[in-house]
């Protein structure tokens, strides 16, 4: 008899490496969670030019010069609280209520636009006074760290947008559920980014 | 085996538990919230020594990163979490290394540059 | 209309470019032709363009990567007859702007589009199967993971033709790499080839370490699990983690290049040293994601043919897990000469030195395995000594490099290329040669020729020796790389050398293609009815041989290391069972052409904006996304085998009494 059936026969809890293949929702959310976690080292890489980079302003405008804090302390509010009605339409999902899901979907995807629109007026103002990214080095690696949030941001809405197309048409099917708890880590995940994107490359400006 | 399949299809959280999460994700935001303002306070306000500020900031980002894995994401010590935070502890192994390496690393370097305008010189 | 592309950029005027692309056309359509004539279009498509099969993507991974050794030793050849001529007043036959473009594409298409497709081609072939499950994690990623692969092969060889490839060696570092510098498209051929087939590779990482944390079969521990499957745990940690870098990296330079931003530039602040820091601590893990696998082929080898299970184990997981963290504490070796001064320099200098000990534990290893072992020497043990002595070589040579001040004097000589060379080839290529001889049974249900099987090997034993020790004695007289002519005569009888061993590894190429075909028409005498033509130990040799779609009519349940040794103990002492056993149906993933009409697209958008073709470059993204929505609406992913048909396979195979 193998370890697992000696166990089961005894009763003794099953160690979880020793169960054999885990089911479908189980892979699938390990998978995804692998996948954010390079995605973390991608901004890490850009974090890390950032840092090392964000000095080198060429005699143009300074990170002091140029953040305000009261916009990023709105852009924070609107992720902040978008993460916390994608947690409840997840609930929403997983209990297979289609009118709570749509709701909870649209407030989080009106969440993210609102933050969206808010970074693009910020980075359409820095362009047009002459601090747009080939201006100096720092400038580049605040448009391309802050700007790779912002297209995740909105790659996450439009895979949003498809989700609720896929509920729509298919219903709360198990491909269905574990696609929206993968959107669910992503988002979250972009929280996290943006909490490490706003103390180092906003607050940070103004030491 | 057949009770993974069962929970495969069902969903797992009866009421009762869909409760609780609920309740998760508003005790985080609460936290996240308070924290966030701390933050912002903290990079603002004359009061706190100033060598001390980043110090700060970087504990309050943190925690705030905390609390979002642990109410957002459910991350816990549990073991059908292990994978999880292993994975996790690699990545910020990795990440750590990348952002702190590469600045003690540059620092280096760019220390033992030339200045800039002595290179232009050298090479008119 | 067509962005920047015209009829200059294809080199009429370069005889050279144009006879061996013409060789090169003609052979594909050729190739093209008789599959057209033969009516085997629908076969192929059905059977393997659109398989999510990991068997046979793994097949089709080795197949690219042979297909771009020839490329990539091409270059080599003309690297070595250019440098064995142009001594003294002597030019050589290739100009600097040609020669520059040739070595830059023989370190890219080796590194990414040889070894890295070897060796997960190896991964993605025996993983499941050692696993004993049946597929991995994620069959329809798996099959984008390939076609975006060779999607980077196809842009890179269309460079040849048309336009022209980075001058820039295989890191394109800046400011060479930037557009004030190189301002063709060779290095955007280089940046777009890679960030598309690094995409594939990513997600292959996350697949396999899915599959190998999520998947295993009921009673497979991690001290259960085969040493070839904690490599490969190993290796793909170190793809997830590290490759993003790459992508990030790229993407920077990218945008320097397109957006006038400055990240590396000369002027407004940028910093090329940053681009060396970041692509090298991509670049250091990226080598032992290469040899890792190796180290695990080794050790199934070595096991298999002593006869004995593996000497010390747990030392060996140890050994390989620690290498797996301390690969990333050691990038800085690369650039030591960058100017970080001594006490960086000095960190790490002493972490490489260290990362030499688990090494040699693994050599230890090895050696305890084949000692007082009935040693059989089959030709993937060849390949396992020949590692052995080659590797320690190598690996000596870069602890010697791991000296700053040693590394000051040699940095950039040619006793580096014999180094990195000395390692790659002893190291992946044997390994994966041993891998390929190893397990070509399982795959294609007949061994090669053994006799054959050695002359290759000798081929590339010697010659790597006669081609490469010479380099370190160059490099220590101070030949520097990338040389097109050199002045000092003194170097040409050891450039003469070098050449000799070019052409003896040309021969070993020369007799694999030999042994296949020979082996192909010696098939029957060859064949392998029972699945496990070596006495393995592991799970794979449990199945026939080309197993079955669903690898395992039974998933088997495992209870030990050596999983199939144990079974074989047991079914001696026990006895047959007897009694019919039962079949069920079984799911299996669906064909799925999204990998290949994604890849197609992938082309495109590279090859747009290559040449700034703006509306191509919509057109690919559109294409793509299209592609996806297609495949997320997908419900029919799966095909039921039914239990009969399970059954009747099994029958045919003569395996029922092999059931667990």
């Amino acid at each position: 008899m193998s370890a697992a059936e000696q166990a089961l026969a005894t009763g003794d809890a099953v160690p979880l490496s020793l169960k054999g293949p885990a089911p479908k929702r189980v892979v699938a959310g390990y998978g995804f969670w692998l996948f954010l976690l390079s995605d973390i080292v991608i901004f890490a890489a850009l974090f890390a030019a950032y840092a090392v980079l964000s000095g080198e302003t060429a005699g143009g405008p300074t990170a002091a010069d140029l953040f305000d804090k009261r916009h990023v302390l709105i852009e924070t509010a609107c992720l902040l609280a978008s993460s916390v009605t994608c947690g409840f339409g997840s609930l929403a999902v997983q209990s297979g209520d289609r009118t709570s899901t749509y709701f909870w979907m649209m407030i989080t995807f009106i969440l993210g636009v609102t933050f969206l629109s808010l970074e693009v007026s910020e980075f359409g103002h820095m362009l047009m006074i002459g601090a747009g990214p080939s201006r100096s080095a720092f400038l580049s690696a605040f448009f391309t760290l802050v700007g790779t949030h912002g297209l995740h941001v909105t790659l996450g809405l439009c895979w949003l947008i498809v989700m609720l197309l896929q509920v729509t048409t298919l219903g709360f099917q198990p491909m269905v559920g574990r696609r929206f708890f993968c959107f669910g880590l992503f988002w979250h995940a972009l929280d996290i980014v943006w909490i490490g994107v706003f103390t180092i490359v906003y607050l940070g400006a103004h030491l | 085996m057949s009770t993974e399949i069962e929970a495969q299809g069902v969903a797992p959280g009866v009421n009762l538990q869909t409760h609780g999460k609920r309740r998760s994700y508003l005790v985080g935001l609460g936290y996240a919230v308070v924290l966030t303002l701390a933050s912002f306070w903290a990079s603002s306000t004359d009061v706190i020594y100033p060598p001390g500020v980043p110090i700060l900031l970087g504990v309050l980002a943190i925690a705030q990163m905390g609390i979002h894995l642990v109410f957002f994401l459910h991350i816990s010590s549990a073991p059908d979490q292990t994978n999880n935070i292993l994975a996790l502890a690699f990545g910020v192994f990795v990440v750590g290394l990348l952002v702190f390496g590469s600045m003690i690393i540059m620092a280096h370097l760019n220390h033992n540059m030339m200045p800039m305008d002595k290179l232009i010189q050298m090479q008119r | 209309m067509f962005g920047r592309l015209t009829w200059a950029a294809v080199p009429f005027d370069q005889p050279v470019v144009m006879i061996a692309s013409g060789t090169v056309g003609f052979f594909i359509f050729c190739v093209l032709a008789l599959v057209t004539v033969k009516g085997w279009w629908p076969y192929l498509w059905r059977e393997w363009i659109t398989s999510v099969d990991h068997k046979r993507i793994g097949v089709m991974y080795i197949f690219l990567a042979l297909l771009m050794l020839v490329r990539g030793f091409s270059d080599a050849m003309l690297m070595r007859s250019q440098q064995a001529l142009a001594a003294g007043h002597a030019l050589g036959y290739l100009p600097p702007e040609h020669y520059d473009q040739i070595f830059s594409a023989h370190g890219t298409i080796m590194i990414f589009f040889v070894a890295m497709p070897f060796v997960v081609g190896l991964m993605n072939f025996v993983l499941p199967l050692q696993l004993g499950v049946r597929d991995v994690a994620f069959p329809v990623l798996n099959s984008v993971s390939f076609w975006l692969t060779a999607a980077g092969v196809l842009l890179v060889n269309v460079s040849l033709v048309v336009g022209e490839f980075a001058r820039t060696g295989w890191l394109a570092y800046p400011p060479l790499s930037e557009v004030a510098y190189s301002p063709g498209v060779g290095v955007d051929y280089y940046l777009w080839s890679l960030q598309i087939s690094g995409m594939g590779t990513l997600l292959s990482g996350i697949n396999l370490l899915t599959t190998i944390l999520k998947l295993r079969a009921p009673g497979m521990g991690y001290r259960q699990m085969p040493i070839f499957c904690w490599t490969a745990l190993a290796s793909n940690l170190l793809i997830v983690a590290s490759f993003p870098i790459l992508t990030a990296t790229f993407a920077m330079l990218l945008l320097d290049r397109y957006c006038g931003f400055h990240f590396f530039t000369n002027d407004l602040g940028g910093n090329p040293m940053m681009y060396v820091n970041l692509i090298w601590s991509w670049g250091h893990p990226e080598v032992y994601i290469l040899i890792l696998p190796a180290f695990g082929v080794f050790s199934e080898v070595v096991a298999t043919f002593s006869g004995k299970p593996l000497f010390g184990r747990r030392s060996m997981v140890m050994a390989t897990m620690v290498i797996c963290m301390l690969s990333f504490l050691v990038w800085l070796h690369h650039f030591f000469t960058m100017g970080a001064g001594a006490d960086v320099n000095a960190f790490f200098g002493i972490m490489t030195m260290i990362i030499a000990v688990p090494t040699g534990v693994k050599i230890f290893n090895w050696l305890f395995t084949l000692y007082g072992g009935r040693i059989r020497f089959t030709v993937p043990v060849y390949w396992a000594l020949g590692f052995m002595v080659t590797f320690v070589i190598g690996g000596m040579t870069g602890v010697l490099m791991a000296i700053p001040p040693a590394d000051f004097v040699l940095h950039n000589s040619l006793f580096l290329i014999a180094h990195f060379h000395n390692v790659a080839i002893g190291g992946v290529v044997f390994g994966v040669m041993a891998g390929i001889s190893y397990w070509f049974p399982k795959a294609f249900g007949f061994t090669l020729n053994e006799r054959l099987g050695k002359a290759v090997f000798w081929c590339w034993f010697f010659g790597f020796y006669l081609a490469f020790m010479p380099l370190y004695a160059l490099g220590l007289m101070g030949a520097t790389r990338r040389m097109q002519h050199y002045s000092n005569l003194h170097w040409q009888p050891l450039m003469l050398v070098a050449l000799s061993g070019a052409l003896l590894i040309l021969l070993g190429i020369a007799l694999t293609g030999v042994q296949l075909a020979v082996s192909i028409r010696q098939r029957e005498r060859n064949r392998d009815v029972t699945g496990d033509p070596w006495n393995g130990r592991t799970l794979e040799w449990s199945t026939p041989s080309p197993p079955p779609a669903w690898n395992f009519s039974h998933l088997p349940h495992v209870d030990r290391a050596d999983a199939f040794w144990g079974m074989k103990q047991q079914r001696a002492t026990a006895g047959t069972h007897v009694g019919k056993p039962s079949y069920e149906s079984i799911q299996v993933p669906r064909n799925n052409p999204t990998g290949f009409f994604l890849a197609f697209f992938a082309v495109l958008l590279g090859f747009s904006l290559i040449w700034r073709i703006w509306w191509g470059a919509g057109l690919g993204l559109l294409g793509a996304i299209v592609v996806c929505l297609m495949q997320a609406w997908r419900t029919d992913g799966e095909i039921e085998v039914p239990a009969e048909k399970v059954a009747a396979f099994e029958q045919l195979h003569g395996l029922n009494e092999r059931t667990i």
